[in-house]
């Protein structure tokens, strides 16, 4: 990563509780500094249950790099409704 | 983020693209066409007819949350009236904050809601209760089992309670496709087959029920809770990790990433069974207690409640169901407990 990117995390539908350890750096450092529960599994990708909107878009294939100011929401699909 | 334009208005960005179609939509027209696939889903299915009073089994989820904001956006063009009926299961911790999320949404869409508990319907036996009952067994406590056949029946005392004509849950293509794995897995030949179509049409005076979301993918439904802004409830029932459910989610998830099309396709072939004549049931009858729709003696109700009371929780459990068809002496019905968070004693 160059320069450092001022970017909003949001986290809806307890998917905090989900977190697996991902490859991309941005997820990794979410993963160490602001989980609070630790997942005892480290895959190699996120759990297929957790959805990714960027800038309150859904792109199932990213290829995409983060930009400044960029705004990234998580949803677990995890829970019965 | 360069985006296409939407393929439907042409004006907005496009905000997503939908699973199946490719078709890049913005978040208005991609709600405009799950609403309108949800209407096709009702109307090519009779499901609601004009006029139908409709209890929404409402649990404060994200599917059900859809299902009540869909409904009531189509209820004009159907003819329909809604009612929302929450159950109150008695897990502590939990249900009390999702029954909130409910009492938001029927005071925010202007919709009347009923609660009913199991604990004024089965003699005080919340799932807590019947948690207590069945553990320590070293086995799994099945809790999920009790909740599954209580709930439907809790559901459908509700609708009765309102007068409804109709009752809908929020199952999703998700939910069903997991069903029918469920289904293969415990080698239940007879819900296999059963299972397929749209709606029950209510046997043994059941109300008809059906689950208008039944073709839309679990990924759909938050799409659309997201871009209608929907509140509801997001966490999982604190004993929903010890569901035999959760090995055939899993299942369906690794399914679903080598073949996208898995969900639906399992959902369609479960449609197209037919059972060899050996397998077929026999016709039900009615339950000796309550009436209800049965293949034995007891209806499966009846059956668990029969279990928990004699001190025998497991009893309704599993493919012999022994000692459940003797019937035995007439029991007193058992007498309503207060609501208190003492543990029912021990038999």
């Amino acid at each position: 990563m160059a320069a450092p990117l001022l970017v909003e995390v949001e986290f809806r539908g307890s998917v905090e509780l989900l977190f697996n350890s991902v490859e991309k750096n941005l997820l990794v450092w979410i993963k160490k500094n602001l989980l609070k529960e630790q997942s005892g599994q480290s895959c190699s990708s996120l759990q297929s249950g957790v959805l990714v909107l960027i800038n309150d878009a859904y792109w199932e294939l990213l290829n995409y790099q983060l930009q400044n100011q960029d705004s990234i929401l998580f949803i677990s699909m995890l829970h019965s409704g | 983020m360069p985006a296409p334009q939407c393929a439907s208005c042409h004006t907005a960005r496009a905000a997503l693209r939908r699973p199946r179609s490719g078709q890049a939509l913005c978040g208005a027209c991609f709600c405009a066409a799950f609403e309108a696939e949800v209407l096709h889903t009702v109307l090519a299915g009779r499901l609601l007819p004009p006029g139908a009073v409709v209890a929404v089994g409402a649990s404060g989820g994200k599917d059900s949350t859809v299902l009540a904001h869909v409904l009531r956006e189509l209820a004009p063009r159907l003819g329909i009236s809604l009612h929302l009926v929450a159950v109150d299961e008695g897990i502590g911790g939990y249900r009390d904050a999702a029954l909130a999320a409910v009492r938001r949404q029927a005071a925010r869409w202007d919709l009347p809601l009923t609660v009913v508990a199991y604990a004024d319907l089965f003699g005080g036996w919340t799932m807590d209760a019947v948690a207590r009952s069945t553990a320590g067994s070293g086995r799994s406590r099945a809790c999920c089992t009790f909740c599954g056949v209580l709930r439907r029946r809790a559901l459908e005392e509700g609708a009765r309670l309102v007068g409804a004509t109709h009752v809908v849950t929020g199952h999703n293509a998700d939910d069903m496709a997991e069903t029918v794995l469920m289904n293969f897995l415990r080698g239940d030949a007879g819900r296999l087959a059963r299972g397929g179509g749209l709606g029950s049409p209510g046997e043994g005076g059941a109300l008809p029920r059906c689950r208008p979301l039944q073709l839309a993918s679990q990924k759909e439904v938050v799409l659309y809770a997201h871009f209608r802004r929907l509140d509801y409830f997001s966490e999982e029932c604190v004993y929903a990790p010890e569901a035999f459910r959760g090995h055939a989610r899993d299942l369906l998830k690794m399914l679903e990433a080598a073949r996208p099309s898995a969900v639906l396709d399992l959902v369609h072939s479960a449609e197209r069974l037919a059972l060899a004549p050996a397998a077929r049931p026999p016709p039900p009858g009615a339950c000796s207690r309550c009436g209800a729709l049965a293949s034995r003696a007891l209806c499966q109700a009846c059956a668990l409640l029969d279990g928990l009371n004699r001190g025998r929780p497991r009893l309704a459990i599993g493919k012999g169901r022994r000692g459940l068809d003797e019937e035995g002496p007439p029991r007193e019905p058992q007498p309503s407990r207060p609501l208190t968070s003492e543990p029912v004693p021990d038999f």
